[in-house]
């Protein structure tokens, strides 16, 4: 079944995107827009996300199941997917930033795999 | 390991705080809460106990608590799920029998004051007899439990305002979970059945902050029931245009045209189901072609046929007040009285309806 009507949410998602990005440039603030709290007619998101684009970065995370990170044709705002391990989506956002916080390494990781590395090297001789 | 934070015991499970953080910005979509909300959201579970949770299902189909198992993985839900400490739930867990009882009664000591108490199934007030566990009566058990629980979560129609036990003619005078506890802060969370990251949700939100969310004036979390169904539904611009389905295979509704004319309930329905959506968020009711049916309203079962135009008058099938009375009063012959007249009263109404009526879609 092919709606023909569109609910109209696209074009405001679209400014409100253009504004996030002015308030990046300008102040640096970040912004995370939640896709899952707006209703999209069935074929509206797919519309977006051809409106949105490819940009250069994209990213996979393997944590608690899949995510895709995708900066889109406009640099700074990026889709991001999080699939949990049944390949179920969990959540779905537009996030404005110069990097998504998910992609940074997390201290506490860090220092797991510090320990893993000393212990490994405790027992090699090379 | 219940003294174990969420974090911890996730890193136990080869969790890294990357994936907690992906789990923290999961549930507070899941909770409705602003994205803004994440490093609170993470900085509060980290240091989130396990509380405990005794479930207890009184008059209910199972429906309920096959909608928050139904995933078989983990996923956020049954990760969720796994945060609190579930002591007690007669149709999930291994004990039976004087060990199953014990295991509720014991759970009651060790968190007194402190446990949250999940119901599911409406209280027949009719006849003790009519729904007993381990022998004691649904009335019984509930105000026995009730008494030490921090905070009551009524999950599914049938708790939170009766639902279909107390669909007229009512034959086992089932009422809500509310009509008979008084005392205690009660949480509804409506639906038949809800869906199933609104039932976490609320968990989450007490997992993550230690407090009840907002309620609305039917007792319901506002974060998933302050939106009406009509307000967010796709199908809306035909709705304003008076472009309606008049039948479910006509060409309105193949172009997906507005439910309203074939019963479609959503304007007065507060629910979660037109953003979250079912099935992993697959699709909902409206977008599957059929009409709302207003599952998470009081009386949905008795307002009317569901395929008929909320603007069709309903008659007087639903009155409840004898009820709300009865409940109060919560014992005696008074009730048996009640129940006796309204009984008679609903057989009356029975036999007037014919199935020519049912196919109409009329039940005046
Ligand atoms: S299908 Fe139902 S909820 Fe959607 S616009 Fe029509 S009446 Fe409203």
């Amino acid at each position: 079944m092919q709606p023909l009507e569109k609910t109209g949410n696209i074009l405001p998602l679209l400014h409100e995107i253009r504004h996030a990005l002015e308030d990046l440039l300008a102040t640096g603030q970040t912004m995370v827009i939640d896709l899952q709290a707006m209703p999209f007619a069935p074929s509206e998101l797919v519309e977006l996300k051809e409106i949105l684009g490819v940009g250069e970065v994209s990213a996979e995370l393997h944590a608690l199941g899949k995510s895709t990170i995708q900066e889109t044709a406009f640099s700074g705002a990026w889709w991001i997917v999080h699939f949990n391990i049944d390949e179920k989506m969990i959540s779905q956002t537009i996030e404005i930033c110069h990097i998504p916080a998910i992609l940074m390494a997390q201290h506490a990781d860090i220092q797991m795999g510090l320990q893993q590395l000393s212990s490994t090297l405790g027992g090699v001789s090379l | 390991m219940n003294q174990l934070s969420l974090e911890e015991r996730l890193r136990l499970h080869g969790v890294s705080r990357r994936g907690f953080l992906k789990f923290c910005a999961a549930t507070a979509s899941l909770m409705a809460l602003s994205p803004a909300m994440i490093p609170r959201i993470a900085a509060a579970l980290e240091n989130a106990k396990r509380p405990s949770v005794i479930w207890l299902s009184f008059q209910e189909c199972t429906g309920c608590t096959e909608s928050i198992t139904r995933s078989h993985s983990p996923s956020l839900e049954s990760l969720i799920f796994d945060a609190i400490s579930l002591d007690y739930h007669h149709t999930l867990q291994v004990a039976s029998g004087d060990a199953a009882e014990h295991a509720r009664e014991q759970a009651m000591k060790d968190n007194w004051g402190k446990y949250i108490l999940v119901v599911d199934g409406s209280i027949p007030l009719g006849n003790k007899g009519f729904s007993t566990i381990a022998g004691i009566s649904n009335v019984d058990m509930l105000i026995e439990t009730a008494k030490g629980a921090a905070a009551i979560v009524a999950v599914g129609s049938c708790a939170a305002f009766g639902g279909l036990p107390k669909a007229n003619p009512n034959p086992t005078g089932a009422v809500s979970i509310d009509m008979i506890i008084k005392d205690k802060p009660i949480i509804n969370v409506p639906g038949c059945p809800p869906i199933p990251v609104v039932m976490t949700g609320v968990l989450a939100h007490f997992l993550t902050f230690g407090t009840l969310p907002e309620l609305d004036h039917l007792k319901r979390p506002k974060a998933f029931y302050g939106q009406n169904i009509h307000d967010r539904c796709y199908r809306r611009p035909f709705y304003e245009r008076g472009q309606f389905a008049e039948t479910f295979d006509d060409e309105g509704a193949k172009k997906g045209w507005c439910l309203f004319k074939l019963g479609c309930k959503g304007p007065t329905t507060y629910n979660a189901c037109a953003t979250t959506k079912w099935n992993g968020g697959v699709s909902f009711p409206i977008e599957s072609g059929h009409g709302c049916l207003g599952c998470s309203e009081p009386n949905f079962w008795d307002a009317g046929s569901f395929y008929a135009p909320l603007s069709t008058p309903i008659g007087h099938v639903a009155q409840n007040a004898g009820y709300a009375l009865a409940a109060g009063a919560l014992a005696g012959a008074a009730i048996g009285f009640a129940n006796k007249q309204k009984s008679s009263q609903a057989i009356e109404k029975h036999e007037e309806i014919t199935v020519n009526d049912l196919i109409k879609g009329e039940t005046k």
